[in-house]
């Protein structure tokens, strides 16, 4: 357990010099966001039923959840990176615990995307989106939001690992930004078709996305919904926690398989 | 006294889908001698490495590194190898110093260990530039010196000279002299003759992911002599310079019509190129060329194949 932590906190380390040394992919994964929350609250905005101002509130927890979702990208993109250009394998030659390599990508990718939500947050501040429910409970969003994004990124990590090659890893995520759009997180689902809105609503971004909406204070629930977005709060924490059981330990066999 | 091998491998196979990297390949590495394993490409090389450092299971057949087994135990295994090479390398974005240190961390070493490494590779000027930014050799060396921040007890170089300048191969070809004559036992991958022939204590050839031919470098130069040619002026004159080489070679010349060249590999060392002109000049054939040099890895390789087929 030791040696998990030892080896762990200098993959975590190694990870964040990265991210100092190239911080392209970093920056960019962060500030798309951005443009499309301008975008979608100011010109689909403004052409919705919704009033402007209300959909924007609306909109910008949502784009934070599309935000944390963008670890599937991140981990799929940096694990096949790693897996292709040789860095994994002298990894796995090494005395090292077989857990370690992709818990400290998935808790540097933490780390950065922690930091990297704070420009996305203050542009949400000046589009007039505020935190209107107690501090307890913002700090309950954000942690949502974390522990989202360290499910989405183990995800991106298995399947990185599994990759055929950098390049599939790449076009694999950059599909991954339709998920957001179907889900709650842009356009509510109350208007969807009976069965797309089924499937939007069991996407868990929609489950996050409400609870941060919630715990946010910006948007009530929704009257009859399906039972993760009914209740918000346990089906992100439910969501969240069976990615992580599911995920991390098939990203760490893929790891250490021979 | 009984020798203690540092890598020993049985009748190892392994299969990628259709490709049958190896079968059945048999190493013997004794504790503190260099190993040279040559081959040509899809010779089976890299993954005999891979398999020996606990990168990929075998299929069949076993093997032992430092005494221990690598599918029972893999992890004790990476306690005693270090990896170099082609498919084991350092991370681009960080820099020489960083990755380094992170590896340092990584194998317990001590900090400063790093430090002393850099400037052992001459890789102090370069140690805050990222390793992307480096030349193949500096970057064969940062490699290099990465397996040595804990002494290993086998060191796997993988082809660590391949694409490398005559100058940079030398400073990779003094680093592994200088570890060998610590005691270190290294197994090292190459397609090249020469620089088997210059490390290599023992060298294994091996051909369809099995040993094709295992010696000292000069038991297997003896074993496959040297290679004559000659180019002769009128075409149909060349079986009557065969039949002169075949005497003087014992070696089943091949004839080649449209260069109008006849050649022929001999293990007899006494026979010279003098010789061979003269022979040829005195049956009446006109010689516009002649050579007799050490024979290429290709001809190796097509010598040692034919070879096993004649006696299979």
């Amino acid at each position: 357990m030791s040696a998990l932590v030892h080896d762990g906190t200098a993959v975590l380390g190694r990870h964040l010099q990265r991210i100092r040394h190239a911080p392209a992919i970093t920056v960019m994964t962060q500030t798309m966001p951005i443009v499309f929350l301008l975008f979608f609250g100011y010109v689909f905005g403004s052409a919705l039923a919704m009033p402007g101002a209300e959909y924007r509130a609306y909109l910008v927890p949502g784009m934070l959840v599309a935000t944390a979702a963008g670890g599937l990208m991140t981990g799929m993109f940096q694990a096949a990176q790693d897996s292709h250009r040789g860095v994994m394998d002298r990894f796995r030659t090494l005395p090292v615990s077989r857990a370690a390599v992709p818990l400290g990508q998935a808790l540097a990718d933490l780390v950065a995307s922690a930091v990297g939500t704070v420009p996305l947050i203050l542009v949400g501040l000046a589009m007039g989106w505020r935190i209107e429910g107690t501090a307890l409970e913002a700090l309950g969003a954000f942690g949502l939001l974390l522990l989202f994004r360290f499910a989405t990124t183990w995800v991106g990590i298995l399947l990185g690992l599994a990759s055929q090659s950098e390049e599939a890893a790449g076009q694999l995520g950059s599909a991954t930004f339709m998920l957001p759009l179907l889900s709650n997180a842009y356009i509510p689902t109350d208007g969807m078709p009976g069965w797309l809105r089924t499937v939007a609503e069991w996407n868990p971004i929609s489950a996050v996305t409400t609870a941060v909406r919630e715990l946010f204070g910006n948007a009530p629930v929704p009257a009859d919904a399906a039972w993760p977005v009914a209740h918000p709060v346990a089906g992100s924490l439910l969501w969240s926690l069976a990615l992580i059981a599911l995920f991390a330990p098939l990203a760490v066999r893929r790891y250490a398989r021979r | 006294m009984t020798t203690t091998y540092a890598v020993l491998s049985e009748g190892l196979q392994k299969r990628y889908g259709e490709v049958h990297a190896l079968r059945g390949l048999d190493l013997a590495v004794p504790e503190g001698t260099v190993c040279g394993v040559l081959g040509p490409n899809g010779a089976g090389k890299t993954t005999a490495v891979r398999v020996l450092t606990t990168l990929v299971a075998p299929d069949a057949g076993s093997a032992r590194v430092a005494g221990l087994d690598v599918v029972r135990d893999p992890a004790g295994v990476r306690r005693k190898i270090a990896v170099t090479g082609q498919y084991a390398s350092v991370d681009g974005d960080l820099t020489g110093a960083e990755n380094l240190r992170l590896f340092a961390r990584l194998l317990r070493a001590p900090r400063s260990r790093a430090g002393e490494l850099l400037e052992r590779f001459g890789l102090t000027a370069a140690a805050d530039r990222p390793a992307r930014t480096y030349s193949g050799g500096m970057r064969r060396r940062l490699d290099l010196a990465a397996s040595l921040l804990v002494r290993p007890a086998v060191l796997f170089l993988d082809e660590p000279t391949t694409g490398l300048d005559p100058h940079s191969r030398n400073g990779i070809w003094d680093a592994v002299r200088e570890l060998a004559s610590e005691g270190t036992t290294v197994l090292l991958t190459t397609q090249y003759l020469e620089e088997a022939d210059q490390l290599a204590d023992d060298i294994v050839l091996i051909d369809e992911g099995r040993v094709a031919q295992r010696g000292t470098p000069a038991e297997l130069k003896a074993l496959i002599g040297s290679h004559a040619e000659v180019v002769v002026a009128d075409p149909s004159l060349l079986e009557a310079a065969a039949a002169v080489l075949d005497r003087l070679t014992g070696g089943a010349p091949v004839l080649d019509a449209e260069r109008r060249t006849v050649g022929a590999v001999t293990a007899d060392t006494t026979l010279t190129l003098p010789r061979i002109v003269r022979e040829i000049d005195a049956a009446g054939v006109h010689i516009v060329d002649a050579s007799l040099r050490p024979p290429t890895l290709d001809e190796v390789f097509l010598r040692l194949t034919d070879r096993k087929e004649l006696i299979a």
